[in-house]
């Protein structure tokens, strides 16, 4: 099947990279959220990178600042009636979750995939609650998406092969491949970079280190490219939290529980680069 | 010149939360900043100095150093 009109669901971070993403790729996009702020918002960031697109894709030529026209922002969950193929990039939360599904599984045509970008939740359970298990495939973007060309594709218990292939060929046509794993908690990445991150965060509650220090520590004697606690600030600490808190209640087992002072600073609005102030500072 | 340069030598200092940094360091080579600090750092910029840099300014190239960013708002205002 072709799939030239997209749905996004959830305009946070990664839903709106995702946006960014295929819109450079000419594909038509209708990205809902249930907030008016937030697509504004949304709207505001894709406008912004798309200026410094070309420069981080190391293009001669800038981008059409028109592109973003591609992108319909709405509210309405119905516009997505048309759609080819759904991304839903909802909160990492069950509740939340299940309820855009049951609504997707009403709204959308039979064939049409829905792909579930989380990083956690199952991929399986998700399927489970719609009509279209062998049409529910896990894409755990990274961000930001038009910088990440390998996508983390999960396969539930009961996605199709033929899923699976339309899946890669359409990632393929997005400048993007896929790594396809088994659904399990967390399936690779969280599963390991989670523990990386909490574990980064209580060095930080126990004094061991500054958050400068641990980061440096990864990028010049692992040479990773960002440490895990800037990390944790671009993805979220709210994001983390909730991550570690499925990962947790998924194994049962205490490695996960998350640092207190990470929860200390979700409480307090320090989300990280989204609120201005997570591990670090920064500025508009 | 040199005006411009104690700022941007403060707003990359306090953005990278380093001790020191010279001016004519490479601020991405060095692993002080991830490379969307880059974006980050043009928006100031712009906004601090009231200047827009033009599409083939948008390099990193252009804004390697504080040195070389300094230079480049000194030609445009």
């Amino acid at each position: 099947m072709q799939i030239e009109k997209i749905g996004v669901v959830g305009a946070g971070n990664i839903g709106s990279s995702l946006a960014h993403s295929l819109m450079l790729y000419n594909k038509k996009i209708i990205l809902v959220d249930v907030s008016k702020e937030v697509l504004e918002k949304s709207k505001k960031n894709i406008k912004q990178s798309l200026r410094f697109a070309h420069m981080y894709l190391k293009r001669k030529e800038k981008f059409d600042a028109n592109l973003i026209d591609n992108i319909t922002f709405t509210t309405d969950m119905n516009a997505l009636s048309d759609c080819d193929f759904v991304v839903e990039n909802v909160t990492e939360n069950w509740k939340i979750k299940e309820e855009v599904y049951r609504q997707l599984d009403q709204i959308c045509r039979r064939d049409v995939c829905f792909g579930v970008n989380t990083s956690c939740i199952s991929i399986t359970k998700v399927g489970a609650i719609t009509t279209r298990p062998d049409r529910v495939i896990g894409m755990h973007f990274m961000n930001p998406v038009y910088l990440k060309p390998c996508v983390e594709v999960i396969k539930g218990y009961h996605t199709s092969e033929s899923t699976i292939e339309e899946i890669e060929a359409f990632l393929e046509r997005v400048g993007k491949y896929a790594v396809i794993v088994n659904d399990f908690p967390g399936f690779v990445s969280n599963r390991i970079s989670h523990l990386f991150m909490n574990e980064a965060v209580l060095t930080i509650q126990d004094g061991v280190a500054k958050p400068e220090e641990v980061d440096s520590i990864f990028k010049n004697c692992f040479n990773h490219k960002m440490g895990p606690l800037e990390t944790a600030d671009l993805i979220g600490l709210d994001t983390v939290y909730n991550s570690l808190i499925v990962l947790y209640e998924s194994y049962h087992d205490s490695k996960y529980r998350p640092a207190p002072l990470l929860a200390k600073m979700v409480d307090a609005g320090l989300l990280g680069v989204k609120t201005g102030k997570g591990f670090y500072t920064y500025n508009d | 010149m040199e005006e411009i340069m104690e700022k941007l030598l403060a707003y990359v200092t306090k953005s990278t939360n380093s001790k020191e940094i010279y001016s004519t360091d490479n601020i991405f080579e060095k692993g002080l900043v991830h490379s969307l600090f880059a974006m980050q750092l043009i928006l100031y910029i712009e906004k601090e100095f009231d200047i827009e840099l033009e599409d083939e300014e948008l390099d990193f190239e252009k804004i390697k150093s504080v040195k070389d960013i300094a230079e480049l708002v000194y030609s445009k205002m």
